[in-house]
């Protein structure tokens, strides 16, 4: 269906968004912390398509991912522009740019407060607010990519846990930060791309945000497994910290909203994953119980409220809980974990790909994009954009970021891919 | 194991996670005149391989499966200075690590816990642990198995390069290899002896391959 003039981005996504097929498939990378790029696959693709070389930008510092700058974004016709919260998953403002020289050898900027010491692997720890009086929050390994959080949990008295430990991170949102989004989302806009806004404060339960590496002391349930382990014995108590999460969080949504009205295009509401490699984190009834009220009561919010379409991250085997995720009023699917068990492409758009957006799914980026052969992205690009762009519904995206150090001639293939699909010329 | 209604009480609180109860039916079972050794094998066993077999058929979570294991803790706090005192030592060692450069653990930790639960002796080295931390660890604790876990796609890499060293080390141990984007065909290539795609299979998986002549 080629249209005399392209669309916008902006028009691209919106038509896959109201399962219309568009003029051609919408491409994201760089408009979330689950849809980006690792700092090395930016400079890549810089260096592959002879764009001018500087440090990289890193506006994710947990996983290392790095701004998809104008020049970048418009060489690979990326459809997206990024709203970003202004702090980091390590509670520092994405501000005050500095350069580091990265473990594997890279020039990067980084924040100001971007601020590490050695650890004792020779890797690196960085601090909650760049404050290297509280304890470290996050570690590099010597030999890592990323960073992982540090589990700092005080000892847990459980009959007498306070839901308030746990709602330390939720309160109401600053004019500081409603200005920074009011900005942030008029200059997406401008881009005629479709406006992608990460807002924060409706992810219930995200494991990367459980530990809250952001916060210099947190009390409350902070260790990874204890928090599972809460979901199976404490559920009533979770519960309470999502309601009253869910409450701060609706408010702030309201505040962002008569700021920014429906310039947006998309928000990005969570990221909790419910999927393993072969299975789910929660049954089905579970998920009714413990999770859905706040999910089913953020969706009816914005749909009442805006025109912005919601979007839903979970990694894995999460087909059982597709069903589920649709009757919260999620919009959009990412990264749709086409390799794990039960979530084979042409079975999800058969089944579900009436009711919800697929915003991922292009490529697999834990074997065929780092280590299969251009000629098997190819084959699988073409494959994927086949069977999820029929009648719309699908933004072009890897299942979730490109990880560190992918071969550039495969990052290559996968754009020339989707352009061959397009019907358009290679990116050059 | 079928009709776990039918289990005993101290089988059936574990499976179920009923980590508050176990201890006063461990010492009930101790009062009837069971030994350590028979809890752990008639008991304790018999529900961590209930609990291995709901999770690989999904009517199970790893929330659930973890409150069975702290459940399985809670029994063998109460039996292991019995089973010291009584001589008594798990059949197999097993040494367990992430690979160097990753911090993932819940799946190494998972794993270690059913090994545990199989009556494996379990040295846990931790996560981003160095090949020659693994060589190291195997010299001095002599298991028969070593299970190397990954989470990330970059550190796949670093197992194979441990696979490598403790071959070269000329170790005689089995290895054995998981995570999430590991698969068989990857532990085939980079010399493994051994992959499990979930902590339920993990432990079956361990006892078949210490049973193996190869």
């Amino acid at each position: 269906m080629n249209t005399p003039h392209p669309m916008t981005g902006r028009q691209r996504v919106r038509a896959a968004l109201a399962h219309r097929e568009a003029d051609r498939v919408p491409l994201d990378f760089g408009s979330t912390g689950v849809t980006g790029m690792h700092v090395t696959c930016v400079a890549a693709l810089r260096q592959h398509y002879g764009l001018p070389e500087h440090p990289v930008t890193v506006i994710e510092p947990y996983q290392m991912l790095g701004e998809v700058e104008p020049d970048l974004r418009d060489a690979l016709g990326i459809d997206t522009a990024s709203v970003l919260p202004p702090s980091t998953l390590f509670g520092f403002r994405n501000e005050r740019w500095k350069e580091w020289r990265a473990p594997w050898g890279q020039e990067l900027l980084v924040p100001g407060d971007f601020v590490t010491t050695p650890a004792s692997d020779g890797g690196w720890h960085i601090y909650p607010g760049g404050d290297t009086s509280a304890s470290a929050s996050g570690h590099l390994p010597a030999t890592g990519y990323f960073f992982d959080t540090i589990i700092r949990q005080e000892p847990l008295d459980e009959d007498h846990l306070k839901l308030e430990d746990n709602l330390e991170e939720f309160g109401p949102i600053s004019e500081g930060d409603v200005a920074h989004f009011c900005s942030g989302v008029a200059a997406a806009a401008a881009t005629g791309k479709a406006v992608v806004a990460t807002l924060g404060g409706t992810a219930f339960g995200d494991i990367a945000l459980v530990p809250a590496p952001f916060l210099k002391r947190p009390r409350g349930i902070r260790d990874v497994e204890e928090w599972y382990v809460s979901i199976a014995e404490r559920p009533a108590f979770v519960r309470s910290i999502f309601a009253k999460q869910c409450e701060i969080g609706l408010a702030n949504l309201a505040k962002i909203a008569a700021a920014v009205g429906d310039q947006i295009d998309v928000v990005f509401l969570c990221g909790t994953d419910f999927g393993t490699q072969i299975s789910q984190f929660c049954s089905v009834q579970t998920f009714r119980e413990v999770y859905q009220p706040f999910y089913r009561a953020v969706n009816e919010w914005v749909h009442q409220h805006t025109t912005w379409k919601t979007l839903k991250h979970s990694c894995g085997a999460v087909r059982p809980l597709i069903p589920e995720l649709i009757a919260s009023g999620f919009d959009i699917l990412n990264p749709v974990q086409c390799s794990a068990t039960g979530m084979e492409a042409a079975g999800l758009k058969k089944d579900f790909g009436g009711q919800i957006t697929f915003w991922g799914g292009g490529v697999d980026t834990q074997k065929t994009l780092p280590f299969g052969s251009p000629a098997q992205v190819r084959a699988e690009v073409l494959s994927r954009c086949e069977i999820f762009s029929r009648g719309g519904g699908f933004v072009f995206n890897s299942i979730h970021n490109l990880q560190a150090r992918t071969p550039a001639d495969n990052l290559a293939a996968m754009f020339d891919a989707l352009a061959e699909f397009n019907g358009r010329p290679r990116p050059q | 194991m079928n009709g776990m209604n039918e289990a005993h009480p101290l089988t059936q609180a574990i499976v179920a996670g009923r980590r508050k109860e176990v201890a006063g039916l461990v010492q009930q079972c101790l009062a009837a005149g069971e030994s350590a050794r028979d809890i752990v094998e008639n008991r304790l066993l018999p529900g961590m391989m209930a609990v291995g077999e709901k999770f690989k058929c999904n009517e199970i979570f790893v929330p659930d499966m973890l409150i069975a294991g702290r459940a399985m803790k809670e029994a063998l706090a109460v039996l292991e200075p019995l089973l010291v005192i009584a001589g008594v030592k798990p059949e197999h060692r097993a040494v367990i690590g992430t690979v160097q450069g990753d911090l993932h653990d819940i799946g190494k930790n998972l794993v270690a816990m059913m090994w545990k639960g199989a009556n494996f002796d379990v040295v846990d080295l931790g996560a981003n642990v160095s090949p020659s931390a693994f060589v190291e660890a195997v010299q001095k604790h002599q298991p028969r198995l070593v299970g190397l876990s990954t989470l990330l796609t970059t550190t796949m890499p670093a197992m194979r390069d441990t696979v490598r060293i403790i071959r070269k080390a000329g170790l005689a141990v089995k290895v054995m290899i998981g995570g999430a984007p590991i698969t068989q065909e990857f532990a085939s290539e980079i010399g493994a002896d051994g992959y499990a795609p979930d902590a339920g299979t993990a432990a079956d998986a361990a006892r078949a391959l210490l049973q193996s002549k190869a």
